[in-house]
């Protein structure tokens, strides 16, 4: 199985149902599976924030929400996840592409790639780096699980050589 | 009209309807002239009450109102754009612009240069409304969303006492009562 295919189906056995995304080249495909689906409600947003902002509601409304990003999104979240999902105990599974690890072509992306594991430890957030496709289907619906026991959002990290 | 005079009108005018309010005093004044478990205060995050609202109404059929601010919707102008796109027919957004930062004393905003209406409408809401005077809610309620109001209102902050309610418990509290309505 391939990456793609093993984020999403482990995402739906999950049961997940409410996802917000921003466009990443190694997320696209998730999100076309994602767009696909009847039973998912997908969101498309204009900035990471804004999306944990939605995903919120969303819990509030009864969903059982994920965020499709990449890790230079989590920069643009750190205050919405202390002061809004910290405060308020709030679960959600963030599903991140980890840009600027090993194998990275764009230099631009190697600084929040390295600040990362750091800014996840400083807000507490725990996170796993599932190396294949089968680690992913394992972790993943165990991921939501922790999140939604520990009412706290939950990252899974996929590094480049997840997706080769 | 000053702030909390337009948020006791708009608040008595509501009956089912989900509220999510912004932070700072604007939560402070509607807790103090009319509290509910079916009103979430936003007591952080600055800029994600329209957010929180939009991922509300999406995810179950009753109608929503938003009470945000101009400086926080300046903040988070995307939502904006993704409210208008994700069509949500129970989304009710106001917005009190007193173009200042009212909680933290009154410092200009950009809506001393801009209309919020205008943005609004070029985005492509449908259903918008401006109010100054006088308010007609049932008329809002009334319109298919998502729906766009911009209250004009009074730069200050009333004398209202902080929320005596702990984070989790206002969550809880709105839960329980939000899944309960929707059996």
């Amino acid at each position: 199985m391939e990456g793609s295919e093993a984020v999403y189906k482990s995402l739906k056995n999950a049961g997940i149902d409410f996802v917000v995304s921003l466009p990443c080249v190694n997320l696209g495909k998730v999100m076309e599976m994602i767009d696909c689906d009847p039973d998912v409600i997908h969101v498309p947003v204009t900035r990471e924030e804004e999306g944990f902002g939605i995903c919120a509601g969303a819990f509030f409304g009864g969903k059982n929400p994920a965020i499709l990003m990449q890790n230079s999104g989590l920069g643009n979240s750190v205050n919405v996840l202390a002061s809004l999902y910290e405060l308020y105990r709030i679960p959600i599974l963030m599903i991140m592409s980890h840009r600027g690890t090993e194998g990275e072509f764009m230099s631009a992306q190697v600084p929040m790639g390295k600040a990362t594991p750091g800014v996840l430890d400083a807000l507490n957030i725990t996170y796993f780096n599932p190396k294949t496709p089968e680690e992913a289907m394992e972790i993943i619906p165990h991921a939501w699980k922790l999140s939604e026991i520990g009412e706290a959002p939950v990252g899974i990290l996929l590094e480049i050589p997840f997706w080769k | 009209m000053e702030r909390i005079e337009a948020i006791k009108t708009i608040a008595e005018s509501l009956e089912d309807e989900l509220v999510v309010c912004n932070i700072g005093f604007p939560s402070r004044e509607l807790y103090a002239v009319k509290d509910s478990p079916i009103h979430f205060y936003m007591l952080g995050s600055m800029g994600m009450a329209s957010s929180i609202g939009l991922g509300l109404a999406l995810s179950q059929k009753r109608k929503v109102v938003v009470f945000d601010g101009d400086g926080s919707i300046l903040m988070n102008m995307g939502t904006l754009v993704t409210i208008f796109s994700q069509d949500s027919q129970n989304l009710i957004l106001v917005v009190f612009d007193n173009q200042c930062y009212g909680s933290t004393g009154s410092q200009c905003t950009y809506t001393t240069k801009v209309d919020l209406h205008e943005i609004a409408k070029s985005v492509g809401f449908k259903n918008t409304f401006v109010f100054e005077e006088e308010i007609d809610f049932k008329e809002v309620l009334d319109v298919k969303g998502p729906v766009f109001v911009h209250m004009k209102v009074m730069p200050g902050n009333a004398d209202v006492p902080v929320i005596d309610m702990e984070p989790e418990e206002i969550k809880e509290r709105f839960m329980e009562e939000v899944k309960r309505k929707s059996e």
